[in-house]
């Protein structure tokens, strides 16, 4: 499966294409849209997402899924055309440094000379993108190698003498891991995205059972553990749960799986969890005491090191004196109870976004797929909708781009056909991208879009309402005051079925006409109110503990702590 | 901050020393100092990067460093442990009055003229930057009229190799 758009330089590559059974090829209309259905194919599927280009422009619209998919560790391979070489480095016609514009958004990136080079090239790439901390990589291949005749033998020998990720952890520091649980008062399983890259979901079930430890999953890692599982906390960071933030606060042991304190986690670091002694497994070492120092640091595969997490635990639990953690469950689940998730319904009696997310995610099958866009539906999308799975929240995390949903979800469609892919997108985020409803129509991937519609760039508009006086500098898109566009006749007209939905009465009727449509690509008009604001919600540059629950409202730092 | 040198083994390809540099840049280090060469392994080249760090970014550096592909193994070289030298060329004015006493200083550092002018002459050393700085301090007085100078490299005292080990 290859996600591109031919041109000039890449053409040599693309003429077998035509004769190929193997390789199936969707024709994306922007060259951004091939890196995002790459990334959510890959996402979906645990496989390496293949998109391609043609040089200069072609190459530089892969920028952005690039830098996407490397802040989220995603396996993807980019090919793109280059010019022929004497034409390198005379800015020749659609040329672009596209190696060393990727240098920094790509795990690894290389310019193939030697048209012998061209299937160690290939082999490595895809060997770099799903080993280790998955990453995007880059091949670029001037044109007149492409067109010459080289001998080919497959698989080629990988010369990588200075790639040696580390899988297997060190079992001391397993022990010493294992001490720490089995003593731990206040310990917090604080699960990121590894955890779904190394299929350890079931894994993390069976060692959060068995020491009976909350368990907090960070916006990339949300389906690792089931909602519905009494241990779960919710989502931690800047729109996280009260009761997960509270956790990691409060806690006096973080278990950090395959997550990499990220600011949006941890809010000011100097102020995070400060009482909490730091266990920290990561398959990449330079995560480990980048933004927190740990005390345990395990380098490793998630699932290996959980699996032998599970082992050492069991030993350790044999001599250790046992640990009652009720206390710590009945302090969590008074703020849990205290402090559900929730929202109001708007005073000016429009349609509530978050009602509308929930409805999608109670109305549509289990096993559906979401994905979103980045912004204020990103975040109702991640706490409204329930996951049960792992693999079934597919989103921008890291870089936040917005335009995302869309092509990601017809990579993801392409990837586990016959699934619900949910796109919750958000009317700035579809107008970046939407041109792929086009392809999605042709190619016959019937994606579901939802555009939550408040007419406005809804999280700069929270900022403007919390931070800049309510002064609404640039974020009204005027899709409520003109209607433009008709997101109803532009679904239409891209080959979709285009439906609206303004009032709560009629919020289920679509979810379930969007649902019994499996022939075409569907797009749904929530047409919501712009004042809807995603709480709870920790300030930029604020601490942790200053978490508001909802405006004004600080559950953590009127308390005694 | 304290300063630290770094051996870099890394692949002989290109775009190598763009890949090193930018991290460097990238993550808000300075490099002062840098040299890059052959090693006795004909596809394995040497950077030697002199940087001004604390212990905890550095080590964040080292890391990073490490996930480059390219980089195949990173050894800090402590001064104690390791012979480092620089090498720079230095045009002093050097006329008929001064020049003798141009000449006292060059063999007071061990350096060496290799080239002579009627106003000038161009001094070779080589050493520690400390040896060099004072060199330079010593010439300032005549007029130094030009100076270049060549990146640090450094290599461990003792029979044990590091080149040895990241071969295998």
């Amino acid at each position: 499966m290859v996600f591109g758009i031919p041109g000039g330089t890449i053409l040599p590559a693309y003429d077998p294409l035509l004769d190929s059974t193997k390789v199936r090829h969707i024709l994306v209309r922007h060259e951004q849209g091939a890196g995002h259905a790459a990334t959510g194919y890959a996402q979906a599927t645990g496989k390496v997402g293949v998109c391609m280009a043609t040089s200069g422009p072609g190459a530089t619209n892969l920028v952005t899924p690039l830098a996407d998919a490397n802040m989220d560790s995603v396996p993807v391979v980019a090919i793109t055309g280059q010019q022929t070489r004497p034409l390198i480095g005379t800015d020749a016609f659609q040329e672009a440094d596209i190696c060393g514009i990727t240098m920094p958004i790509t795990k690894h990136n290389m310019l193939v000379t030697d048209p012998a080079e061209i299937p160690r090239a290939i082999a490595e790439a895809f060997h770099i993108a799903a080993t280790g901390r998955p990453g995007p990589v880059l091949v670029d291949i001037p044109k007149d190698v492409l067109q010459e005749t080289t001998s080919f033998s497959w698989p080629p020998d990988l010369r990588l003498p200075g790639y040696r990720p580390t899988t297997r952890p060190h079992g001391k520091q397993v022990r010493e891991a294992a001490k720490l649980i089995v003593s731990a008062r206040k310990p917090v399983l604080y699960v990121g995205g590894g955890v779904i890259k190394a299929d350890a979901s079931a894994e993390l079930l069976r060692l959060a059972e068995d020491t009976g430890i909350p368990v907090v999953t960070t916006l990339m890692a949300r389906g690792a553990f089931p909602d519905s599982h009494q241990q779960h906390l919710g989502m931690p960071g800047m729109h996280g749960t009260v009761a997960a933030v509270a956790a990691m606060q409060k806690s006096d042991l973080l278990i950090a799986l395959g997550a990499r304190f990220d600011d949006r986690v941890t809010g000011q670091l100097g102020s995070f969890a400060p009482d909490a002694q730091i266990i920290h497994a990561d398959i990449d070492p330079a995560e480990i005491s980048k933004n927190r120092r740990a005390d345990v640091p395990i380098v490793g595969d998630c699932k290996e090191i959980i699996t032998e997490l599970i082992d050492a635990v069991r030993t350790e639990r044999e001599t250790a004196k046992k640990v009652d953690l009720t206390p710590w469950w009945d302090t969590l689940n008074s703020l849990r109870e205290t402090f559900p998730l929730g929202y109001d319904w708007p005073e000016d009696g429009t349609l509530s976004p978050q009602y509308v997310i929930e409805r999608i995610g109670a109305l549509s099958p289990s096993d559906t797929i979401y994905t979103a866009g980045v912004g204020q539906h990103q975040m109702w999308a991640a706490q409204f909708v329930k996951y049960e799975q792992p693999r079934t929240w597919i989103n921008s995390g890291g870089l936040g781009t917005m335009g995302f949903a869309v092509p990601a979800a017809m990579g993801i469609a392409a990837g586990v056909p016959g699934r619900t892919v949910w796109a919750i997108d958000g009317d700035g985020c579809f107008q970046m991208t939407n041109q792929e409803l086009a392809t999605c129509a042709i190619e016959n991937l019937p994606v579901k879009i939802a555009v939550i519609n408040n007419g406005n760039l809804g999280m700069v508009r929270q900022w403007q309402t919390l931070f800049y006086g309510e002064r609404y500098s640039n974020t009204d898109l005027g899709t409520h005051k003109h209607r433009i566009p008709d997101f109803k006749l532009l679904a239409e007209a891209l080959g979709c079925v285009g439906l609206r939905a303004e009032s709560r009465e009629e919020v289920d009727e679509v979810i379930a006409k969007a649902l019994e449509i499996n022939d075409r690509p569907v797009v749904v008009d929530f047409v919501v109110g712009k004042d809807a604001q995603v709480w709870p919600m920790v300030a930029a540059g604020t601490g942790n503990s200053e978490i508001m629950a909802a405006r004004g409202i600080r559950p953590l730092f009127d308390e005694d702590l | 901050m304290t300063r630290h040198t770094l051996s870099v083994l890394v692949e002989d390809k290109p775009g190598v020393l763009a890949r090193v540099a930018g991290l460097f840049s990238r993550r808000g280090f300075n490099i002062e100092s840098l040299a890059v060469g052959r090693t006795e392994y004909p596809d394995i080249s040497r950077m030697t990067i002199v940087v001004s760090v604390d212990e905890l970014p550095l080590e964040q550096v080292t890391k990073q460093l490490n996930k480059l592909i390219n980089v195949i193994k990173i050894v800090e070289l402590e001064p104690s442990a390791s012979v480092q030298r620089q090498l720079v060329l230095i045009k002093v004015r050097a006329d008929a009055t001064v020049r003798s006493q141009v000449l006292e200083t060059v063999q007071l550092f061990r350096a060496k003229v290799v080239d002579v002018s009627p106003e000038a002459v161009t001094i070779e050393a080589t050493g520690t930057s400390e040896k060099l700085d004072a060199l330079l301090r010593m010439l300032e007085p005549y007029g130094l009229r030009e100076i270049v100078q060549s990146g640090m490299v450094a290599i461990g005292r003792g029979a044990r190799s590091i080149t040895a080990t990241a071969v295998r």
